[in-house]
């Protein structure tokens, strides 16, 4: 019954994909992963989006969130295929028209961040891509309530 | 041994290729574009408001601030470490580093390719300060 609950909490906030061990997710443990996207952002979980939002993400990096983010083909193609493989499962619960590429548009994103983040706190992480700000564990996949 | 296994690490990072310096890049684009370096051209171009690039972008400036010298932030509050080599060693070490930056950030400023004259200038000027 405890299940059954879960999946439907799941399916009403879009398929949450921290999952498993309270609020840890597996953090980036691929190098250049971590490397390239962690030179601009914290490097997201893979667990974040789905297999097909990553590779929207990875095949479009010339327009990325308003800035050109290319690499070299071997390089992308490698990262593309990291995030693919750590990819969320959870999201096939979801009809989505095009893959979701935004995580804090998502429902168990915005769900989550709904009712806890003060204009302060919004003000000092500049923007929800800061996720470190407030989860101080977040680099190491915690993203508890800190 | 340990300090052989440090050396290994330091040389298998890419963050510390290490294969060029600030002068052999100017000399490299100076013979790319046959000009000398003008690090007032330099200056100016870091400075200046292109705006023909991506909206979110429309100078060095938006993530670099206007002090080089300084730490700037990326769009989501990162910490750039500073672009004058005077404030950051690393800083013009890397060859595929600085023609990934060169290749992402003239496209997202200018919408365009930095032409070769344009990095000897802009090094130049970062490099005097």
């Amino acid at each position: 019954m405890k299940a059954l609950t879960t999946v439907a909490i799941a399916l009403l906030v879009g398929a949450a994909p921290v999952h498993a061990d309270g609020d840890w997710i597996r953090p980036v443990t691929h190098a250049a992963t971590q490397e390239e996207c962690g030179a601009c952002h914290m490097a997201y979980p893979a667990g974040f989006l789905p297999a097909r939002s990553w590779s929207a993400i990875m095949g479009d990096l010339e327009n990325h969130f308003g800035e050109n983010a290319q690499l070299d083909e071997a390089t992308r193609a490698e990262i593309e295929a990291y995030l693919v493989s750590n990819a969320s499962k959870g999201f096939r619960l979801s009809v989505f028209s095009t893959p979701p590429i935004k995580i804090s548009e998502l429902r168990w994103f915005k769900h989550e961040h709904s009712h806890e983040v003060s204009s302060a706190m919004m003000r000092k992480a500049k923007s929800f891509s800061n996720c470190a700000a407030c989860h101080r564990g977040a680099e190491q996949g915690y993203f508890d309530d800190d | 041994m340990k300090r052989l296994a440090l050396l290994a690490l330091i040389a298998a990072s890419p963050t510390f290729a290490q294969d060029t310096s600030p002068a052999k890049l100017i000399a490299g684009y100076e013979a790319q574009s046959g000009k000398a370096a003008d690090p007032a051209a330099g200056r100016a171009f870091y400075l200046a408001a292109h705006g023909t690039g991506k909206p979110e972008t429309p100078s060095c400036t938006t993530c670099h601030t206007k002090s080089p010298k300084a730490s700037g932030q990326t769009r989501v509050g990162k910490v750039i470490d500073p672009l004058a080599p005077s404030a950051n060693r690393a800083r013009f070490t890397d060859s595929a580093k600085v023609e990934k930056w060169f290749g992402r950030n003239c496209d997202s400023v200018l919408g365009r390719a930095c032409t070769a004259a344009e990095k000897a200038n802009l090094i130049a000027w970062l490099a005097s300060l």
